[in-house]
């Protein structure tokens, strides 16, 4: 089995005011050296074939679907089991 | 008895709630803004719908830190009536006060409709006024209305007859065992999903709300009156 991570996360560029919002209550709870929380997602994937293949087509997933490139980065890992 | 009806940023519930209990039920409520620090002089507690902090992160999960909660678990810890209706409930199991969760429904979609509820449990301080087998009509709205919980919970919850609301007719988001509402084992803290304040008289489409907040006024007593 072969599979892949997506980690999909704003670009810094980005306003994430849901991480905003996370970081207040983070910092209201007293954790003082919490400075920014930025929120992503994060995908598990499973595939067939190759990790090569598997790679080139969950990039190719990750820039067409996953991913918004107007606001956000991916990066994508394989791993052979 | 004198309510307080909890508004935080994004409720969008509160002013129904607070009619519902004031102005329909004729007892004493007021809002009470989430940063406030205090809910002394009051004897319960109403949590409305809404999408606090607009659903960040979890439904309910920064609400169940507002400065407002270590009051409203301070009510419960008392044996006062704390109730939270839609995501009210969500903040409920966020604060550890209810147990569970609350995830997207099974369809994917926000469902927002009437639905038909079995009164599970006619002896809680809140379904008293339910009469036998009765079978009620009341709003719901949610896209996260699904409740979960691992099977030693569930267990738990059917033991102590904790399952107050199920759905009847059709189960709108895939809650585990058709629950729709819940209450805690001592009694006093209930969590639902469908909407009673939205059904308090009959020009609104059914009146079935009224007797939960009726049950509420008949069971729950001042403390001072039990003191005294």
């Amino acid at each position: 089995m072969t599979k892949a991570t997506v980690y999909v996360t704003y670009k810094e560029s980005i306003l994430d005011p849901q991480g905003q919002a996370v970081q207040k209550a983070a910092s209201k709870l007293g954790y003082d050296k919490v400075a920014q929380i930025r929120i992503g997602k994060y995908f598990e994937i499973e595939g067939t074939g190759s990790s090569e293949e598997l790679k080139t087509q969950v990039e190719a997933l990750a820039s067409e679907l996953l991913a918004n490139p107007n606001m956000e980065t991916y990066r994508v890992e394989v791993v052979e089991e | 008895m004198k309510f307080a009806v909890i508004q935080f940023p994004g409720s969008n519930c509160d002013f129904d709630l607070l009619w519902a209990i004031r102005d329909v039920m004729g007892a004493e409520a007021e809002f009470v803004w989430h940063d406030e620090t205090s809910l002394s002089g009051f004897d319960g507690v109403l949590i409305p719908g809404g999408f606090s902090y607009g659903d960040y992160l979890r439904c309910g999960a920064i609400a169940s830190f507002a400065n407002i909660m270590p009051e409203i678990k301070r009510l419960a810890a008392e044996g006062k009536p704390v109730f939270g209706t839609c995501n009210g409930f969500q903040i409920l199991v966020e604060a550890g006060l209810l147990p569970g969760v609350l995830i997207r429904n099974d369809s994917l979609k926000f469902v927002s409709k009437w639905q038909t509820l079995n009164v599970l449990n006619k002896q809680t301080k809140f379904t008293t006024e339910y009469g036998e087998n009765e079978v009620i009509n009341l709003p719901i709205a949610h896209g996260e209305g699904k409740y979960v919980a691992d099977e030693a919970t569930l267990v738990e919850l059917k033991a102590n007859n904790q399952i107050v609301f199920t759905y009847e007719n059709g189960n709108p988001n895939g809650s585990v065992d058709n629950i729709a509402g819940i209450i805690n084992k001592e009694g006093n803290v209930l969590g639902m999903m469908p909407h009673p304040e939205r059904a308090m008289e009959d020009l609104l489409g059914g009146s079935d709300g009224a007797k939960l907040f009726a049950s509420v006024l008949k069971n729950f007593v001042k403390v001072e009156e039990v003191n005294a």
